[in-house]
């Protein structure tokens, strides 16, 4: 079946390269867009064409959809690949780019539009009988549901913004008493920040993991999981590794259950494409659904080490109306996958660190694999976000792939700027970790008494 | 102006007692000057060791006083509001600040590109129909 021509990636650094590169193989021309500060950026190097979209800001580029829509019709793109994050899980680009006769490479919008209202999304998911934590039924309007609601579940209480997500817009409530206070500055908050001050409550469950299941969905309703990831290793909710399986996923009851689970949750929003099903598991493994990510994400290859799955390829395959290749019983998880996200920053504090790479050396190895559009000389710019290296290595089991990490972490050479690889090193290091035995409070555990950043 | 070309023209002028040289090339203009050494007393003192004269060299690209016109947006350029109109602005023409010297046309929408300056249309850089993207150069106008 013939995919596309050519596809535009209306995205940046190391997603970007990974897209192209996923193209490539699969004969596709690529186009890249870039902010006129990133003319020396790799993604464009290794694009057919380029196309100046804007100023630095991401408002004026990354995030312009006309601009990136005009780009797409002036090179006679076929479709458009959003990547991670910018406009990844916007709608109305989703909805733009059909409109303009242009596939869009991910869910559909409706697919976006039930993802990004987290409390739809959990009331959704409730009705058709996917776990969910105990919380309110829906939104919540009023200070008074919210003390009602959360009498009812009891304290300690979570308030979440519907429109938040990825952790952000959280308040943790202990007690009644300071609940009012907490659902009006939540609801101010959430209004600056999304633009909306939609809000729901959920138990706070205080030690927690972050389980996650990769599922892929063609357009005629097959949906097939690829496993489960563990993402509990978070810093203020930004994920800083990812392992698969994960460490709490030792029988084959628990990794059926989470697998089927998660394309419940597809099935239940006809979810088309590729995407993640997002669960919080209690020490007592009880599986709960907590949101679903409507795009491709960044530690998708941590599934591809164990699956030997191209997601990205899949991605574009089932964007074009291909049919699921994979049957259920023929996907097999074989070793254990670490992903170490390595970022622009200071490992102590955090503070981002951008600048020019004076030296670059990668590991490599069997069982590594890195994704990253660094190169020697390269200057980081300021305006993005401080991802620029991930870290993946696959070993026969988690042993090996933690020591394989370490010796990759040894190898990684990257001077000029600060990054977080110091802080990698001391979480593989760490008997917490090595055990498996962590949750999300775990990276809070190991900084200690070190300032937080401003 | 290549810097073997200056390499040249400085070796040219030590070889003779040229004091001023100025060449102008593809747009480039170039200016190279054996400057007098003043002495303490006041009397200006030509030195023959061409070691000691300073050779000071001006390069003035023309392009530097002329104001690029580069497109604000993605799309495609038009020289004329339809296929059938007059071009909006031929080389030679004056403009004033505000002209609308072309269409950048993008998702169907016709978005007027007005100048920037008073100036006379030295160069335009882009052919009719041809795609643009942000920043690109469409115009050099000589201000005025």
């Amino acid at each position: 079946m013939k995919l596309f021509e050519k596809i535009l990636i209306a995205n940046r650094g190391e997603i970007a390269v990974r897209i192209i590169r996923a193209c490539k193989e699969l004969g596709i021309k690529t186009v890249a867009v870039y902010s006129d500060i990133e003319k020396d950026a790799l993604h464009i190097r290794l694009a057919d064409e380029s196309v100046c979209i804007g100023p630095a800001h991401v408002s004026q580029s990354y995030l312009n959809i006309p601009a990136i829509l005009s780009a797409a019709e002036i090179t006679d793109s076929d479709a458009i690949h959003p990547g991670y994050g910018f406009l990844a899980e916007n709608y109305h680009f989703a909805e733009a780019c059909i409109t303009s006769g242009i596939t869009f490479i991910g869910p559909t919008p409706e697919n976006i539009r039930l993802g990004g209202d987290k409390a739809k999304a959990r009331q959704t998911m409730k009705r058709k009988g996917v776990p969910v934590v105990s919380g309110s039924d829906g939104p919540v309007a009023t200070e008074e549901i919210a003390v009602k609601v959360a009498k009812k579940i009891g304290f300690p209480i979570v308030i979440k913004a519907s429109a938040g997500g990825g952790g952000h817009g959280m308040k943790i409530v202990k007690e009644e008493k300071d609940l009012e206070q907490a659902f009006y500055v939540a609801q101010r908050e959430a209004l600056t920040a999304f633009g909306n001050s939609e809000l729901y409550i959920e138990e706070y469950i205080p030690e927690l993991r972050h389980v996650e299941v990769q599922i892929m969905a063609d357009n005629k309703g097959n949906v097939v999981h690829l496993g489960e990831r563990d993402c509990s290793i978070q810093r203020r909710h930004q994920k800083l590794i990812e392992e698969s399986p994960s460490p709490i996923s030792t029988t084959e009851k628990f990794k059926k259950r989470i697998g089927e689970l998660g394309v419940k949750a597809a099935r239940a929003i006809k979810y088309r494409n590729v995407g993640t099903v997002e669960f919080i598991v209690d020490p007592k493994s009880n599986m709960y659904f907590i949101e679903m990510n409507t795009r491709v994400q960044v530690e998708h290859p941590v599934t591809e080490a164990v699956t030997g799955i191209d997601i990205i390829k899949e991605q574009i395959k089932l964007a074009a109306g291909c049919p699921l290749e994979y049957k259920q019983s023929k996907i097999k998880l074989s070793g254990h996958a670490i992903e170490c996200r390595i970022n622009a920053e200071d490992s102590e504090r955090f503070v981002p660190s951008p600048g020019r790479i004076t030296f670059l050396s990668l590991p490599g190895g069997k069982g590594v694999r890195i994704d990253t559009a660094l190169y020697s000389g390269y200057v980081i710019p300021s305006h993005y976000d401080s991802l620029i290296a991930k870290l993946i290595v696959h070993g026969a089991d988690r042993t090996e792939a933690i020591i394989k990490m370490r010796r990759a972490l040894d190898e990684f050479i990257i001077e000029g700027i600060h990054t977080t690889i110091p802080f990698h090193k001391k979480v593989i290091a760490n008997p917490e970790f090595i055990t498996g035995n962590y949750n999300t409070n775990f990276v809070e555990k190991i900084n200690g008494n070190i300032q937080k950043t401003v | 102006m290549e810097l073997e070309d200056l390499k040249g023209l400085i070796e040219l002028l030590k070889e003779t007692d040229i004091t001023e040289l100025q060449i102008e090339k593809d747009g480039s203009k170039v200016k190279i000057k054996r400057e007098k050494i003043i002495s303490p007393i006041g009397m200006p003192v030509q030195k023959s060791s061409l070691s000691e004269d300073k050779l000071v060299a001006e390069v003035e690209d023309e392009t530097q006083r002329l104001v690029t016109i580069t497109s604000p947006i993605v799309g495609t350029f038009y020289r004329a509001p339809s296929p059938e109109a007059q071009v909006f602005v031929e080389v030679g023409q004056r403009v004033t600040k505000g002209t609308v010297l072309c269409i950048v046309e993008a998702m169907k929408l016709m978005n007027e590109i007005e100048s920037d300056v008073d100036g006379i249309i030295v160069k335009i850089l882009v052919e009719n129909g041809q795609p643009v993207e942000y920043g690109e150069p469409l115009f050099l106008i000589e201000p005025l």
